[in-house]
């Protein structure tokens, strides 16, 4: 099982955060800011790690639960994404399913972590987290669907390393459906702009960061790495199918996947700071348009 | 040359989902122009090497009248009628994006079982335009602004002139052009009406228009 390179799973363990740095920084030169230093994500972490965690004496063990399943959950499903034309760790048939599971998982606790703690805004933002990511689901599987067939391998890892530029020139139209879809799913899963503001600082419009508003300290650090890490494994599976070249010399075809994580995040921020929020009647019609890419993809 | 016409007829349907998904009207007319003119590069892309004048100047006038002067007409029937979107559609525009995969899913099961004798160059030809006139459809019965059936109406006709070229090589020059000139005049009448309408009644919205029909009562 254990067959693949460890280097993908060392990768997004160490640069995730490095990613939501790039938005960041984006978002800030665009808006004529300085921005704060590239490592500030990382700073964040270490502070956060050294502070203790206050518990509210309504909680239970459930709240307590709720950051390191995230963590563990989104850690196991990283270790089934390939890499710049790495195996991921471990590859079976039907792991796309896995991860896509493990994720669920991860928001599963999440979210009755948030429950637990009584608050009426955490219990908004879990039910706004639950709905949209039920639109978001059938996109994600669909698009992955639409991959699998037309690569005709059960597996991200071969399905992935199978894309190469002589897919793209006989099914371009079903695989550009196939990455709208998912950068939708990327922008709603990990509450980018035009979902989720994940900046913004009133309760009432948040989605994601409403629900870990009790967190502290260690507990938090764990959610914001959790995060990070979840970011990288959609920027993955997205650069997987945009970045077709295989050149055979593992380190430029790395070299390449790494260039192509630092133009999504770039992308991420430059479409953070061109639109504005969706009202939130309106944001399941934009998953609906995931799903009908989706679907299309693997119609076609 | 495939590639070209299956990214087309995909740009197609995914202009449609952009004309079933969006409220705004100025979107819904960017939806049916940037239609027009994937229609004519598509007309032109379908005769590939065998290019004659006729060939290539038909395909660009009707670009150039669906892409650049309807959209023009319509835009300031929008500014004169002074409606920037479709407040209330009849269906709601989830429902819109359902209904529209639901014809899309419909389009292929027909493309498949329709036997054409001369097999058209794509296996998409079809359906696209089968989707692209039921999109049509869809929009002339849900929504209740007459701008935006007047859309419907144009999504309608570019479905069966998606149908014409997967269908026939070529038309009679005479056929295609008296269609387009029935297009644009009606184009320009509806847009006149429309002006009249929101002048008379201070809105565009037809549903309301019922009262003005003779009751058997």
């Amino acid at each position: 099982m254990l067959s693949g390179s460890i280097l993908p799973l060392i990768l997004a363990a160490v640069l995730a955060p490095l990613m939501q740095a790039v938005i960041t920084r984006t978002k800030s030169v665009m808006a004529g800011r300085l921005g704060q230093p590239l490592l500030q994500p990382y700073r964040d972490l270490w502070k956060l790690l050294r502070k203790g965690a206050v518990y509210s004496s309504t909680t239970t063990w459930i709240f307590q639960m709720g950051p390191p399943v995230g963590l563990a959950s989104v850690l196991v499903a990283l270790a089934l994404i390939p890499f710049g034309g790495l195996p991921a760790l471990s590859a079976f048939s039907g792991d796309f399913v896995l991860i896509a599971y493990l994720m669920a998982v991860g928001r599963f606790f999440t979210v009755v972590a948030a429950l637990d703690t009584g608050s009426s805004f955490e219990g908004m933002g879990a039910s706004r987290e639950v709905t949209f990511s039920a639109l978001a689901e059938p996109a994600l599987f669909l698009g992955l669907a639409a991959l699998v067939r037309q690569t005709g391998h059960l597996s991200l890892s071969p399905v992935l390393a199978s894309v190469s530029t002589a897919t793209w020139m006989h099914a371009a139209p079903i695989l550009s459906l196939t990455l709208a879809g998912l950068i939708i799913v990327f922008l709603a899963e990990n509450a980018r702009i035009p979902v989720d503001d994940p900046t913004t600082h009133l309760e009432l419009t948040m989605i994601h960061e409403v629900m870990v508003l009790d967190h502290s300290g260690p507990d938090f650090a764990m959610i914001q790495y959790g995060a990070a890490l979840k970011m990288w494994l959609f920027a993955a599976i997205i650069i997987g199918v945009a970045v077709p070249w295989r050149l055979g010399n593992r380190w430029i075809d790395l070299g390449a996947a790494l260039g192509g994580m630092l133009v999504l995040g770039i992308a991420t921020g430059v479409i953070e700071s061109s639109m504005a929020r969706l009202r939130l009647l309106r944001v399941p019609q934009l998953l609906l348009v995931a799903i009908v890419l989706s679907a299309l993809a693997l119609a076609l | 040359m495939i590639q070209l016409i299956n990214s087309i007829l995909v740009l197609l349907v995914l202009t449609g989902f952009m004309l079933l998904s969006s409220s705004r009207l100025s979107a819904c007319i960017r939806a049916i122009a940037i239609q027009g003119v994937l229609l004519g590069v598509l007309a032109i892309s379908m005769q590939d090497g065998q290019l004659s004048a006729a060939g290539v100047l038909f395909p660009l006038s009707s670009a150039v009248v669906k892409g650049f002067v309807l959209p023009w007409l319509l835009f300031r029937a929008m500014r004169e009628a002074d409606t920037v979107r479709e407040i209330e559609p009849l269906i709601s525009y989830n429902l819109s994006i359902i209904a529209g995969a639901a014809a899309l899913g419909v389009s292929l099961w027909l493309g498949h079982r329709l036997q054409l004798s001369p097999q058209p160059r794509s296996s998409l030809l079809v359906p696209a335009a089968f989707f692209t006139s039921l999109v049509g459809m869809i929009v002339i019965a849900s929504r209740r602004k007459a701008l935006t059936q007047v859309l419907g109406y144009l999504a309608l006709e570019n479905g069966v002139y998606a149908f014409g070229s997967a269908v026939a090589l070529r038309l009679p020059i005479l056929v295609e052009l008296g269609i387009l000139l029935d297009v644009f005049v009606g184009v320009f009448v509806m847009g006149i009406a429309i002006f009249h309408i929101s002048r008379e009644f201070d809105h565009i919205d037809t549903d309301k228009l019922e009262a003005l029909a003779d009751r058997l009562s």
